[in-house]
């Protein structure tokens, strides 16, 4: 199919989307005047009910926390994916650390323990203050992966580890099934918050959650180096044949 | 101009659509679709902002103040950080047409064999 036969059909079909769209707008309210009822109702319970400040996290994590148990598994699946892509060879090739200026270095190390330590900070607090497991997790993996850009590959690899990341990946994932099942055994519903007793405005607000919240800040972190490494091996395995 | 945030959004969608549909690199093809999707995430914080509303977190804020909508927030960065890693998955798989076909134009890709 040539380019100008994929625009011509594209066409009739842009239309239909600008009909659907315009049809969708004029149903919905205008900017800044939503008075859904979901998210009000949220704001009202969450703190008095989970002991939770920020409603974003307790609406992800607790209170929505089955369907973020779908989106957990999309990650877990698409990371699986490239995985399987990418590794036809398993090779680990020997490189020397290609940074060499002492002081990008030693700054850069005390970036990557910072840029982890935010990222820690942002899983542990999630249920009050912004961030959460996702964003937290995202965090530490973008710290690790500073460790390329300081020293270089070998550095990096220690990170990019699978024998590592593979099991707390799958601890994240898994961990995050059990803790529903551990509301199941006791006779609720799945994923239901237990002992959600924490004291608002603290590490331990989030009650079950708060494990849950944890399980997704591993899942994301692993899966999210898992991505780097594999990617990074693609890049470097041709230079390290060629010298 | 109360639509133009849904205006933005749409126009968004559509701009990632065209490099989608007269795309003649995966790669480009992959970054148009992130743009589609991003489209999504502008359209849902948009429904859900509301007038003067400040962010959802009742840290040191009285409860009952006024807040944009945290739903389609949860909705929204929950979807980011899936999104990542399925455009690797799509990148991944154009890695695999360059080893197999040797190209990354979709038009140079005369058969998709398995």
């Amino acid at each position: 199919m040539t380019r100008r036969v994929r625009i011509w059909i594209f066409l009739p079909a842009l239309a239909g989307l600008a009909a659907l769209l315009v049809w969708g707008y004029l149903g919905i309210p205008g900017f800044g005047d939503y008075h859904g009822p979901y998210g009000f109702v949220l704001d009202r319970l969450a703190t008095p009910l989970r002991h939770m400040d920020n409603v974003v996290n307790a609406t992800t994590y607790d209170i929505r926390g089955f369907d973020t148990l779908g989106e957990e598994f999309i990650l877990f699946a698409a990371v699986i994916g490239v995985v399987m892509l990418l590794r036809d060879t398993d090779e680990k090739p020997e490189m020397r650390d290609e940074v060499e200026s002492d002081l990008v270095r030693v700054f850069g190390t005390l970036a990557v323990g910072g840029a982890i330590l935010v990222g820690l900070w942002l899983v542990a607090f999630g249920f009050v203050t912004p961030g959460g497991g996702f964003q937290g997790g995202v965090a530490i993996a973008g710290g690790a992966a500073l460790v390329y850009l300081v020293a270089g590959y070998r550095a990096f690899a220690a990170f990019g580890d699978e024998q590592v990341l593979d099991p707390i990946k799958g601890v994240g994932a898994g961990g995050y099934v059990v803790i529903g099942l551990a509301a199941l055994v006791s006779g609720l519903p799945y994923l239901t918050n237990l002992f959600s007793g924490g004291a608002v405005g603290t590490v331990w607000s989030g009650g079950s959650a708060g494990f849950v919240n944890w399980a997704a800040g591993m899942e994301v972190a692993a899966a999210n180096l898992i991505l780097y490494a594999e990617f990074l091996n693609q890049y470097i395995v041709p230079i390290a044949r060629r010298s | 101009m109360s639509f133009l945030p849904y205006a933005v959004a749409a126009w968004v969608c559509v701009v990632g659509l065209y490099g989608i549909v007269t795309s003649r690199n995966l790669i480009h093809l992959a970054l148009c679709l992130t743009i589609t999707q991003s489209s999504t995430y502008l359209l849902l914080l948009a429904i859900g902002y509301v007038k003067g509303g400040g962010p959802p977190i009742f840290k040191g804020v009285k409860l009952g103040t006024t807040t944009v909508d945290p739903v389609v927030q949860a909705l929204t960065l929950t979807d980011i950080v899936v999104s990542v890693t399925v455009i690797a998955l799509i990148l991944a798989l154009a890695l695999d047409v360059h080893k197999q076909a040797g190209t990354i134009d979709p038009d140079e890709i005369r058969e998709m064999s398995g």
